[in-house]
């Protein structure tokens, strides 16, 4: 009733008046987005610019950028083994966490989703690492993993069991990125099971009962109906792991510097040791640059493809 | 009476800057300073060194802040490029301050130091290493070389009865020490420096000063018979397996708690290696009366004097943003009286003449000696070269002790990142 009455008004206005409004709306989204809009383009926008500018200088971050290279520092890059390898580390980590890290969520999701007893108390403790900050995350671990076992937990642990020796996890090329990987997903499945549990609030409730009235059994429940209803939580969450596995830094730079010998390396850690220890910015700058082309490809081929249903249904 | 205004307008500009500047004069200011101690007596030493400077300066405040090692050159790195240094902070001179001084962010003392004799106070050498092209930025408080520190405990358990002279008696006493289940040599390999040490001395013993000169003045190369055979004797050492499991992934800390617990045998580090075992050990004593000290062996055929050393030191330099009161307090600091006390604690081995009397550890006297009768005095290769060549130095030497590179792969690192960073 009130409605109408409303839109009488409106109609009752002259032509002038109602365009003069929308101009006013107008004003006021921008208003509105004006704040945002600026801490964006200061801290976000203008950053990278500056990088895009700097990666084409040898530079040491020093004063003004005056050794113009060109593309030097890019084709520097694409023919560095270790870049390459930095590349390799980070999408294992990628594979992994989409092979273990979200399917564990998932599975710890529909547990805690159920009646199950202390369900509440799972859930927090499940959520807990995900709220340490990575810095304590990663020293945390640094000392679980200390490889004498009078100090580490987990070679004290190892030792107590008959014919197992204690392990130099995070000295060892060959255990170490396993070894940050199980740290990444302690810390991070919460995270993902927190989406999971979400997305299951959302079914109805009346199409699991009228799915039991017909007879599915538990498993069947779980692959036709539960993972295809909440299939926009999972593209989700497979987007923010991958974003996610992309871009680590602190862990790993608390844990291992990217080493022993660059077998922990990622493109972060790189772009790190080139920036802020060898003092090579220009160089830096231009890792950043390539680290973000590499998310922005990744971002856009997953939108268009994978995640477009999910804007027009 | 225009005129009468016009004096009376002059005197009262007159009144008031003269009260302006004998405010300045007494104007409050602040002194940021950072340090690398973290040991809770070298702590306190510096508060009260500061304590006491405020106290007969009552318009400066100081705030002292202490960081650790790898933290301090992380949060250093960030407020140096962004132009902001503090206003007395650590360093290590040489290379990376060069750096910081040639692009202005480090205030020349200079016709300070030629005041008053502050410059005679020191010894020259280790005061050269806080200059650049002629100009200084900063004064040593240490200076010392590396060597070894080991437990003459677990020697003797292994029946090794003097310590080795040369490398082959070394790599004998090694394997000694492994057969009587003693692990020999502990080492921080994860903080890539410590290891360093071993790679560069090796150069020292088998190229001597010849080889490094030819190198850095870029008339050699790196690549040079000297710095390959030095990856080849070191990898003969790590095919012994003489470092501690996870070697490769320890830290400093993770090194000095071995030594500190009497857990390893032998560590190749710089005079502050005392004060980090007695901090990281569990009773905080260290090693004691256990520790004993003995230079790098010499190597078979080298070209490089046995008395030849490899240190450096630890100073202050001065940000460029500072008030004129961080020299008076950076002289403070360097005095006679305070250098004793940084000694007495074993917190450096003093530069400042008068005050080797300080030192009460007979091994630290050992190790000023030896820094001072050295004819070749090689800074770290980290802080002698560029920070980005110091850095390719600690990578490659890493990679060598992974036995991921092979010698000439690490030297062939090395020389393309010198062609390009010294010219």
């Amino acid at each position: 009733m009130k409605k109408n009455s409303v839109d009488q008004d409106v109609q009752t206005l002259p032509q002038k008046t109602r365009s003069a409004r929308r101009l006013q709306d107008r004003m006021t989204i921008v208003l509105f987005l004006l704040p945002a809009l600026i801490f964006f383009s200061i801290f976000l926008v203008y950053p990278v610019f500056r990088s895009v500018y700097y990666s084409l200088f040898s530079w040491k971050g020093f004063g003004p950028a005056v050794d113009f290279i060109g593309l030097n520092n890019f084709k520097r890059i694409l023919t560095d083994w270790i870049f390459l390898k930095a590349v390799r580390n980070g999408l294992l980590i990628v594979v992994l966490s989409l092979a273990i890290q979200l399917p564990l969520s998932l599975a710890l999701a529909l547990m805690v989703g159920r009646n199950l007893r202390g369900r509440a108390f799972f859930r927090t403790i499940f959520f807990m690492p995900y709220v340490l900050s990575e810095v304590i995350t990663g020293i945390m671990w640094l000392i679980l993993y200390n490889p004498d076992p009078k100090r580490g937990f987990i070679n004290a642990i190892l030792t107590l069991i008959p014919g197992l020796k204690a392990q130099p996890w995070l000295g060892d090329t060959r255990t170490v990125l396993l070894a940050i990987f199980v740290v990444l997903t302690w810390k991070y499945f919460g995270f993902h099971m927190l989406l999971y549990l979400a997305g299951l609030q959302n079914i109805p409730p009346e199409i699991e009962e009228a799915a039991l009235i017909d007879g599915v059994n538990k498993r069947q429940m779980i692959t036709y109906i539960t993972i295809p209803l909440i299939g926009s939580t999972i593209r989700t969450s497979v987007y923010l792991s991958v974003l996610g596995s992309l871009q680590v830094f602190a862990l790993i730079w608390i844990m291992t510097k990217g080493g022993p010998v660059n077998a922990s390396e990622v493109m972060s850690t790189y772009m790190y040791r080139f920036s802020f220890v060898r003092f090579e910015l220009g160089y830096g700058s231009a890792v950043a640059i390539v680290m973000l082309l590499i998310s922005l490809v990744f971002s856009l081929a997953y939108l268009r493809l994978v995640r477009q249903a999910d804007y027009l249904s | 009476m225009k005129k009468y205004s016009l004096v009376l307008f002059l005197v009262g500009i007159l009144l008031v800057s003269g009260v302006f500047t004998a405010l300045a004069a007494e104007a409050p200011v602040t002194i940021t300073w950072w340090h690398i101690q973290t040991a809770e007596a070298e702590k306190v030493l510096w508060q009260r060194l500061a304590d006491e400077y405020m106290a007969a300066h009552p318009n400066v405040t100081i705030e002292v802040l202490s960081l650790e090692n790898e933290n301090f050159k992380t949060k250093l790195t960030t407020v140096m490029l962004s132009g902001e240094p503090p206003d007395i902070f650590q360093s290590w001179g040489g290379g990376v301050m060069n750096e910081y001084a040639k692009a202005g962010l480090l205030f020349d003392i200079t016709a300070y130091l030629d005041r008053d004799g502050w410059r005679d106070t020191f010894s020259p050498g280790a005061l050269g290493v806080y200059s650049f092209e002629g100009k200084n930025y900063g004064v040593p408080r240490d200076m010392g070389m590396v060597g070894f520190w080991y437990n003459k405990d677990l020697f003797a358990q292994a029946g090794i009865d003097n310590p080795p002279t040369t490398w082959s008696a070394l790599l004998e006493d090694v394997q000694i020490l492994k057969d009587a289940g003693i692990t020999p040599i502990a080492v921080g390999e994860g903080d890539k420096w410590p290891g360093a040490f071993w790679w560069e001395y090796l150069a020292v013993r088998i190229g001597g000063q010849a080889a490094f000169d030819a190198a850095y003045s870029r008339e050699g190369s790196f690549t040079d018979a000297p710095f390959i055979e030095a990856g080849e004797k070191l990898q003969e050492l790590v095919a012994l397996k003489p470092f501690q499991s996870g070697f490769l992934g320890a830290t400093w800390g993770d090194e000095a708690t071995l030594m500190g617990n009497g857990e390893a045998a032998m560590d190749l580090m710089g005079q502050w290696a005392p004060g980090a075992f007695a901090d990281n050990s569990i009773d905080k004593l260290g090693l004691g009366e256990k520790a004993g000290w003995f230079p790098f062996p010499a190597v078979e055929g080298g070209a490089g004097d046995p008395a030849d050393a490899l240190g450096g030191g630890n100073g202050f330099v001065i940000g460029i943003n500072a008030p004129q009161e961080a020299v008076g307090f950076l002289k403070y600091i360097s005095s006679v009286d305070s250098q004793i006390a940084q000694a007495e604690i074993n917190l450096s081995v003093p530069v400042v003449k008068g005050a080797e009397g300080g030192l009460t550890d007979p091994l630290l006297k050992i190790v000023q000696q030896g820094a001072a009768v050295a004819q070749y005095f090689q800074l770290y290769y980290d802080q002698a070269m560029p920070p980005a060549v110091g850095s390719v130095v600690n990578d490659n030497v890493q990679g060598l002790f992974a036995g991921t590179l092979t010698p000439e792969q690490a030297a062939q690192a090395i020389e393309d990142s010198a062609a390009q960073e010294i010219k």
